[in-house]
């Protein structure tokens, strides 16, 4: 029979996994038509504690719950940052809200981006779409400790340069020396005068010693199976390509099901993943390269 | 003490007895079929029984429970804490017991569920051994759950006159202490009990082709087995086989408002995946698409995934998931026909 030790549940059940922690919006605007972006502060001021690549459960009383990515670094102290996009009537109520407003956080959730394996190594960073805002925690991440990385390098996709997330914060990065950073679009427009092509296009330009590179890929599904196509080209090593999925997930503890990859809870086993780990599915992770 | 007995007759004088201390879930019959309900009539209780159609699982794992309370504005949320009163389950079944056995494996793994945890804590199971087959659904034998194998308070297991009531713990020792009519067993029911095994041995016999580390073997080499696309086109993804399962606890998580509209409560309810969209994510892309795909994905979570996590089977043999479909696809003969593909291959090599 199990043993439950009754004072230690009922602790438990003070501080209810289930239960979201209060988050104070402090700062919110539109990065683009379809992308808000918040500044949220926990209650009492405590620190999320996250690593780069986690990501929270975000309450709205009576609309729900749904996982979103943390775009702010731990190194930002006092507050965490989050991007969202209006998809679903969730994130649309989301929308409407602004600074002072509250919300239900719960997390951190999940593995982030393994930044003490990092240590050490280049870095190079391919984000296409949204990708971006989960890679915008490590980018800050790296460049308040520049210092412990190599070289790196930042390839930035969009289908077409409204859609860009982060503006200024992009055209700082573009100024610094000490990071190489490369856009491209799908669709230009008249303004445009970077590349234009898909993203897998500016892999093969980029100097690497594969041995001594960690790639970190973020973006949708389908460009997923072609950038580690071309990165394996590269001869980067399989336990040296990391990739940051997304899944429908609805309690972040490994418990739901909904974010299961075979026998693997994505919630907590990822949402980031070594491609090492990835190629062992059989079938149902479709982010593999075929 | 660790064996004792009771008389057919007491049984009854027992329940009320144990009435008094606590709520009882019980078998009854309902149509053609059995359900667990709270006992209020002692005659409804029924010992010779099918599974019945929903696992006991309703009472530690509810349909729908509440995780919590909200207030909108300003923002406030309750306890999510509920003190629940201890309830008897009353002869359950040993497969049944082995699904509990599974749920405690989940909901303890870190990060824990104080909900479950919170229920379980309040529970007291009183097994009851079955000695010859349900129907020809159950793989119990396969499975290895027709005998006890713990997980229970008090095991009742029928000697002809009298049922031995093995003692496992000391709830179940409290449930027996200083019962009149529950008496130490003699040295003749112990011999009746040998006997009974004895006879149960040649009643069950594995009902898959071949054995359990052998189906497992199968699982694990024939992912993409024909099996699968023809369970996939018999399926007609209604969700009965994982409502049904012992040890199926996926689950969704909603809110209710209150007509208010400024306060509500948020609950969690089952979920199956074998829903169109229970992999489907706000953007469009459905990451198990198919029934074939989500149909496979049932019986790796029993057969395959559990294993390799926790050691051990997630299927108990109850066989209510091949009871219950609609479109008739059974699990013995799913398995069976891996275990014979996984023959043939072995057979070309």
């Amino acid at each position: 029979m199990i043993n439950i030790n009754r004072e230690l549940l009922l602790e438990k059940m003070k501080t209810s996994p289930y239960k979201p922690m209060k988050g104070k919006i402090i700062e919110a605007r539109m990065l683009t038509e379809k992308e808000k972006f918040f500044k949220i502060e926990l209650e009492d001021k405590i620190e999320l504690g996250h690593e780069p690549g986690q990501f929270v459960m975000v309450s709205v009383f009576g609309f729900g719950e749904a996982p979103i990515s943390v775009c702010s670094s731990p190194t930002d102290r006092g507050y965490f940052e989050m991007t969202v996009r209006a998809v679903g009537s969730l994130t649309n109520k989301l929308h409407t809200l602004g600074k002072g407003d509250v919300v239900g956080i719960r997390g951190p959730f999940g593995n982030g981006f393994p930044i003490d394996a990092m240590f050490g190594y280049d870095i190079l960073i391919v984000a296409g779409g949204l990708g971006i805002v989960p890679l915008r925690s490590l980018i800050r991440y790296i460049m308040d400790n520049r210092s412990d990385f190599g070289k790196v390098d930042i390839l930035l996709g969009c289908k077409t340069p409204q859609e860009f997330l982060f503006k200024e914060e992009t055209k700082d990065w573009m100024k610094r020396f000490e990071i190489k950073l490369n856009c491209t679009v799908d669709r230009a427009d008249p303004e445009w005068q970077g590349n234009v092509g898909l993203i897998t296009t500016l892999i093969p330009g980029v100097d690497l010693n594969p041995t001594r590179t960690y790639a970190v890929v973020v973006g949708p599904p389908i460009m997923y199976k072609f950038v580690i196509v071309k990165l394996l080209e590269k001869k980067i090593p399989d336990h040296q390509l990391i990739l940051d999925l997304e899944r429908r997930m609805k309690c972040g503890l490994g418990k739901c099901g909904h974010c299961q990859i075979e026998g693997v809870y994505v919630c907590q086993k990822g949402p980031v993943f070594r491609y090492s780990e990835l190629k062992k599915f059989k079938g149902e992770c479709h982010e593999k390269a075929v | 003490m660790k064996y004792a007995s009771i008389k057919k007759e007491d049984l009854g004088k027992w329940l009320e007895h144990m009435k008094k201390k606590a709520r009882v879930y019980v078998p009854k019959k309902k149509e053609n079929q059995f359900i667990f309900r709270p006992l209020h009539d002692v005659s409804e209780v029924c010992l010779k029984y099918i599974p019945t159609i929903l696992p006991p699982k309703k009472y530690y794992f509810p349909q729908k429970e509440k995780l919590l309370n909200f207030e909108i504005e300003p923002f406030k949320t309750s306890k999510a804490f509920k003190e629940f009163e201890e309830y008897i389950l009353f002869a359950v079944h040993t497969c049944d017991i082995a699904g509990i056995q599974c749920m405690d494996i989940v909901f303890r793994e870190t990060p824990e569920d104080p909900n479950y945890l919170n229920r379980k804590d309040k529970m007291t199971i009183i097994g009851i051994e079955c000695l010859e087959y349900c129907d020809k659904y159950a793989s119990c034998a396969s499975m290895g759950n027709h005998e006890p194998r713990g997980g229970y308070d008090l095991m009742m297991i029928d000697i002809g006159e009298k049922f031995i009531l093995h003692i496992n713990s000391e709830k179940g020792e409290g449930l027996v202490r200083g019962v009149a009519y529950i008496k130490e067993a003699s040295e003749a029911e112990m011999a009746s009990l040998e006997r009974v095994r004895e006879a149960k041995k040649k009643v069950f016999k594995e009902e898959f082709a071949a054995p359990l580390p052998k189906i497992y073997e199968a699982f694990d080499k024939l992912f993409g087995s024909k099996v699968w696309d023809e369970v996939g086109k018999k399926c007609i993804a209604c969700g009965n086989c994982t409502a049904v399962c012992p040890t199926c606890y996926c689950f969704d998580v909603y809110d209710d408002l209150d007509l208010s509209l400024d306060s509500g409560t948020r609950y969690r309810i089952w979920n199956s995946c074998q829903m169109d969209d229970f992999a489907k994510v706000v953007g469009g892309e459905d990451f198990r698409k198919g029934r074939d795909a989500r149909q496979r994905h049932r019986y790796y979570r029993k057969f395959k995934y559990p294993v390799d996590k926790f050691n051990r089977y997630f299927c108990t043999g109850c066989g209510r998931c091949t009871r219950t479909c609609m479109s008739g696809i059974s699990l013995i003969d799913t398995v069976n026909a891996l275990a014979t593909e996984m023959a043939w291959a072995e057979k070309a090599h």
